[in-house]
């Protein structure tokens, strides 16, 4: 095929192109022509194509995401905020801490391994183009009923994918959350956080400035994987009549991206780099029009210079390749022998492709022929914007007015049949057939991991700082109330971080929705951010980026409103963090929060298949104070485990068997005491001599506080339900290896 | 003069700078080596840390035994200088045939990270001289392709030898013949240890101390020559 050139492209007005099929409307095609005052060429529609995909742009959510910034608390500890690869927060003694999610849903459904996989290595590019080392991961998965057949194609291969390239890159994986409902069938989730840390001075920005300065490209070469991977995968509704889009699937390297890491950590600390950009969805379009839309000049691209895997590439197809661990970092000439020189040392491929220019138009080139003449904004920040019709849906009213029953044991072996029902139930069963997957030591510095409340990182061996992170979401809250739901998951995120004894600090997310051409799902994806940015405004913490993954839907089968919403916490001493499980016989047992019966949402009615019929009203103010509570309280708690999922059962069982000490407790009304999960409580353990200790606080911060029991022998008993631990770890871990092998 | 412990970094190791903080912890002066260099800097004792070498999309180990640095380790090592290899290091230390043996899949077909037991078989190794004998200990094994094969003949050679010097307590994680978790050269200056004990040296980060016994052991050798 002949080069569309740009002369071939004003002399052949009339070409029809393709642009339908690349995932363009016939209005954004109309815009780019006047835009650029003629048809685009060939390779720029591409590009055009795949920066203006929902998943880039952001078109169907930047209306509602600039609540975020709009609503945002004035915060001395963000550094970077949203709008960059991912923020940054100040954590004190010069530290700066950069975290972020970003979802991988679609590839990881259509191609497991590498979906999950790829996943992982895009969030952590993220991390390290901000110039800091990444130290931790964390997964939040969402998968379809367990014992459906598809279930045990798409679990293994993820979870094997997650751990075959996190651990190859030597990253501890420090938490996540696995839950399936049958909404996620056909569109599993695959979010991916990422922890990195750097000094202060170490911060860097994807901008490129200085005429002259050189572009260059670096990782693996590129190849005709991954193409269309933003544009025609993640921002679409899978449809079962259409061809298979497993080609779209990029495909990962982690030993390549190790060493890259490696290089660039190399790389920044010789001080050799102005700007930087990863290459991840989009590939070299986004690198190229990001950095120099975010810079002072021009940029002039020689196309031809890329090293390709496969030289049958066409100029189109390598621009929107997205083949994995590849970089893109703007050099001043004189430090390039000393750039390059890294390279060849970690053997990382390294190649001049091109240089900042003074205009204020990207060209790109091939062979010496103008394939691009662009003004970069227009392709990477200045995409369509839609305000979507947003409807509320039918089912949240009806829901509301309806009445739910779900059986209530009240005999000793009703209670006892219940618990061990619960705790064997997938969503609430123990995880280790996952998590002994992944690889939590490496580094050294995993204080607490899965299944702890929050993952904990030492930061500094001299002084103990550390830092603490947790995702949570409660898609079922979220179904019957967005806005609630939101704040729900957000103030779950705190908590955890609190219980575990650090301070929250700031906010990230991943918002998973349907398709966003449904108003009802519109609805949902509106509520939420106004949820959140209410909640985060509330309870005083920045949000510091996120994600956004729509068109997670089969036919007219939307999952459930998935807000995952992760929280930075930072705690001063490390050896001062509190543990889940009971430490030793002879504690009371403290229930720390107001208790409603409430089981709306929760996993008992899901077990019953009901969902209930509305949510718990967030009451922020007593979870601000609840943390507070925490963080005072810390020094009296032997261990500390919050209440959510599963309700009490499930996290008085989990409490008893980290550390096989058993417990015996006391409840009033005992089937809703055990399996509401009314939000803002925390389970704690705390020796009889901290009694006084633990009453002032619950004065002091205005706290109910209800003493349940006691630690202690080999059962946990309920009122007369006796349940050994043995029972209750057979329940508890039996479940997953029976579904997965 | 303090002691040095040189702790090589191929490209894809992992746990180099975990290693690097057991050596110092124990009361070492950690040297960190590259792969590309055949340079052993005058260091009185090497260890090879996890990771997954070169990728390790080969057999494990199997290109890391070409680098420059293991010319150097191999030449010392036959001539009665320590090395600990933990995991990939063990993997390279079979590839290098300073060992016996190879580490093949997990038997389950998994990777798999968990806190598991040993029990130590041989103290006369420089490297676990400060073990008690029989003694059993709690250290993470974290791997894919851990299980040891061999056959008959150098199995029972390896037993008779008493070259076994660490063995898997209470649970198999991955079918090694005998249940070995790592083993020692005739001379016991070289070591193989599938299992981390860099990742059990303070209970803050790891579920004991018992693996920084294999780092003292080798300290309190050296000061003793």
């Amino acid at each position: 095929m002949a080069l569309d050139t740009v002369t071939t492209a004003t002399q052949n007005p009339d070409t029809k192109q393709p642009f339908a099929e690349l995932g363009l409307k016939d209005d954004e095609y109309a815009r780019i022509k006047t835009i650029l005052g003629r048809r685009p060429t060939s390779s720029e529609l591409a590009m055009y194509s795949v920066m203006w995909s929902e998943h880039c742009s952001y078109k169907s959510s930047k209306v509602h995401l600039k609540q975020f910034g709009e609503k945002a608390v004035k915060s001395d500890a963000l550094l970077v905020g949203i709008g960059e690869n991912a923020g940054v927060v100040d954590i004190g003694q010069n530290y700066a801490i950069t975290f972020k999610i970003e979802s991988h849903n679609h590839p990881s459904f259509i191609e497991p391994y590498q979906g999950a996989a790829t996943g992982v290595g895009g969030i952590v590019r993220d991390i390290l183009t901000m110039g800091a080392r990444p130290i931790a991961v964390m997964d939040p998965l969402r998968f379809g009923l367990a014992d459906a057949p598809d279930t045990r194609r798409v679990l293994p291969g993820i979870v094997a994918g997650i751990g075959g390239y996190g651990n190859c890159l030597g990253l501890p994986n420090i938490g996540g959350e696995i839950v399936f409902d049958e909404t996620y069938a056909g569109n599993p989730l695959v979010n991916a956080l990422c922890v990195g840390v750097m000094k202060h001075e170490d911060i860097k920005l994807a901008t490129a400035h200085g005429t002259g300065n050189l572009v260059v490209l670096f990782g693996a070469k590129t190849g005709g994987d991954g193409i269309g991977g933003v544009s025609v995968l993640a921002s679409e509704t899978f449809n079962a009549a259409k061809p298979t889009k497993r080609p779209s699937v990029q495909v990962g390297d982690p030993f390549a991206e190790k060493v890259l890491i490696e290089c660039c950590l190399e790389i920044f600390k010789a001080d050799l780099v102005i700007g930087i950009q990863d290459l991840g969805g989009a590939g070299l379009s986004c690198a190229t029009s990001e950095l120099a839309s975010a810079g002072s000049g021009g940029m002039q691209i020689n196309l031809e210079k890329v090293p390709l895997r496969d030289p049958s590439l066409s100029p189109e197809e390598i621009l929107m390749s997205e083949s994995q661990e590849r970089m893109c970092a703007i050099v001043a000439p004189e430090k390039i022998k000393h750039f390059m020189a890294i390279c060849k040392k970690w053997d990382v491929t390294a190649t001049v492709i091109g240089e900042v220019t003074s205009g204020d138009r990207l060209h790109i080139t091939f062979n010496g022929e103008l394939i691009v003449d662009v003004p970069p904004r227009t392709v990477a920040h200045d995409g369509p914007v839609y305000n979507r019709p947003i409807k509320k849906p039918a089912y949240v009213d009806e829901l509301a007015k309806s009445i739910f029953e779900v059986p209530l044991p009240t005999a000793p072996d009703e209670v006892k049949a219940a618990v061990l029902k619960l705790i064997a139930s997938p969503n609430i069963a123990d995880k280790s057939w996952v998590t002994s997957q992944y690889d939590k030591y490496v580094q050294g510095n995993t204080v607490l991991a899965q299944p702890e409340d929050s993952g904990l990182i030492r930061i500094d061996e001299e002084t103990h700082l550390g830092v603490a992170v947790s995702t949570d979401a409660n898609a079922r809250w979220s179904y019957l109330d967005p806005y609630e739901g939101a704040k729900l998951a957000l103030a779950e995120s705190c908590r955890n971080i609190a219980t575990s004894g650090a301070k929250p600090l700031a906010v990230t997310n991943c918002l998973n929705f349907g398709s966003p051409e449904d108003p009802g799902v519109m609805w949902q994806f509106a509520e939420t951010v106004r949820g959140l940015a209410d909640a985060a405004l509330e309870l005083g913490l920045p949000i510091t980026g996120g994600n956004v993954s729509f068109y997670n839907q089969t036919g007219s089968v939307a999952i459930l409103p998935t807000p995952v919403i992760g929280v930075l916490g930072v705690i001063q001493d490390v050896r001062k963090r509190t543990p889940m499980g009971i430490p030793e016989a002879d504690l009371d047992l403290y229930v720390i929060g107001k208790y409603n019966s409430n089981l709306s949402g929760s996993e008992w009615a899901y077990l019953h298949g009901e969902i209930g019929n509305a949510a718990p009203v967030a009451d922020l103010d007593m979870e601000k104070r609840l943390v507070n509570f925490l963080l005072d309280g810390q020094p009296i708690f032997e261990s500390a485990h919050d209440v959510s999922n599963g309700g009490l059962a499930a996290t008085l069982v989990e409490a008893v068997l980290k550390n096989q000490v058993g417990a015996r407790v006391d409840l009033n009304d005992v089937a809703n005491a055990l399996f509401s999960e009314t939000p803002g409580r925390v389970l704690v353990a705390i020796k009889s001599s901290a009694t006084n200790e633990i009453v002032n606080l619950a004065g002091k911060y205005q706290i109910p506080i209800y003493k349940i029991g006691t630690t202690g022998g080999s059962d946990l008993e309920i009122n007369e339900a006796v349940i050994s631990i043995a029972e209750l770890s057979k329940a508890h871990t039996e479940t997953f290896p029976k579904l997965f092998g | 003069m303090s002691f040095r412990v040189g702790v090589v970094t191929f490209p894809g190791s992992l746990d180099d700078r975990d290693a690097a903080r057991a050596v110092e912890m124990a009361g070492g002066t950690a040297v960190p080596l590259f792969h590309a260099s055949d340079d052993l800097k005058e260091v009185q004792a090497v260890v090879l840390p996890g990771g997954f070498s070169y990728g390790d999309y080969l057999r494990c180990g199997a290109i890391a035994r070409f680098a420059p640095i293991m010319n150097s380790i191999v030449t010392a090592a036959n001539h009665g200088f320590p090395v600990l290899g933990i995991c990939n290091g063990f993997q390279v230390l079979c590839e290098s045939h300073l060992l016996p043996g190879a580490l093949t899949r997990n038997s389950n077909l998994h990777f798999l990270c968990r806190d598991q037991k040993l029990k130590i078989e041989n103290t006369n190794t420089i490297w676990t001289n400060g073990f008690k004998p029989g003694q059993e200990i709690l250290i993470p094994l974290k791997n894919g392709e851990g299980s040891f094969q061999c056959d008959d003949e150098t199995l029972n050679m390896l037993e008779s030898q008493g070259r076994v010097i660490a063995r898997y307590l209470d649970f198999d994680p991955n079918g090694s013949r005998n249940l070995i978790a790592g083993i020692s050269n005739e001379r016991g200056n070289v070591v193989g240890l599938m299992p981390h004990p860099e990742h059990a040296i303070e209970s803050l980060t790891g579920p004991s101390t018992d693996g920084l016994t294999f780092f003292t052991s080798v300290l309190h050798q050296l000061v003793g020559r």
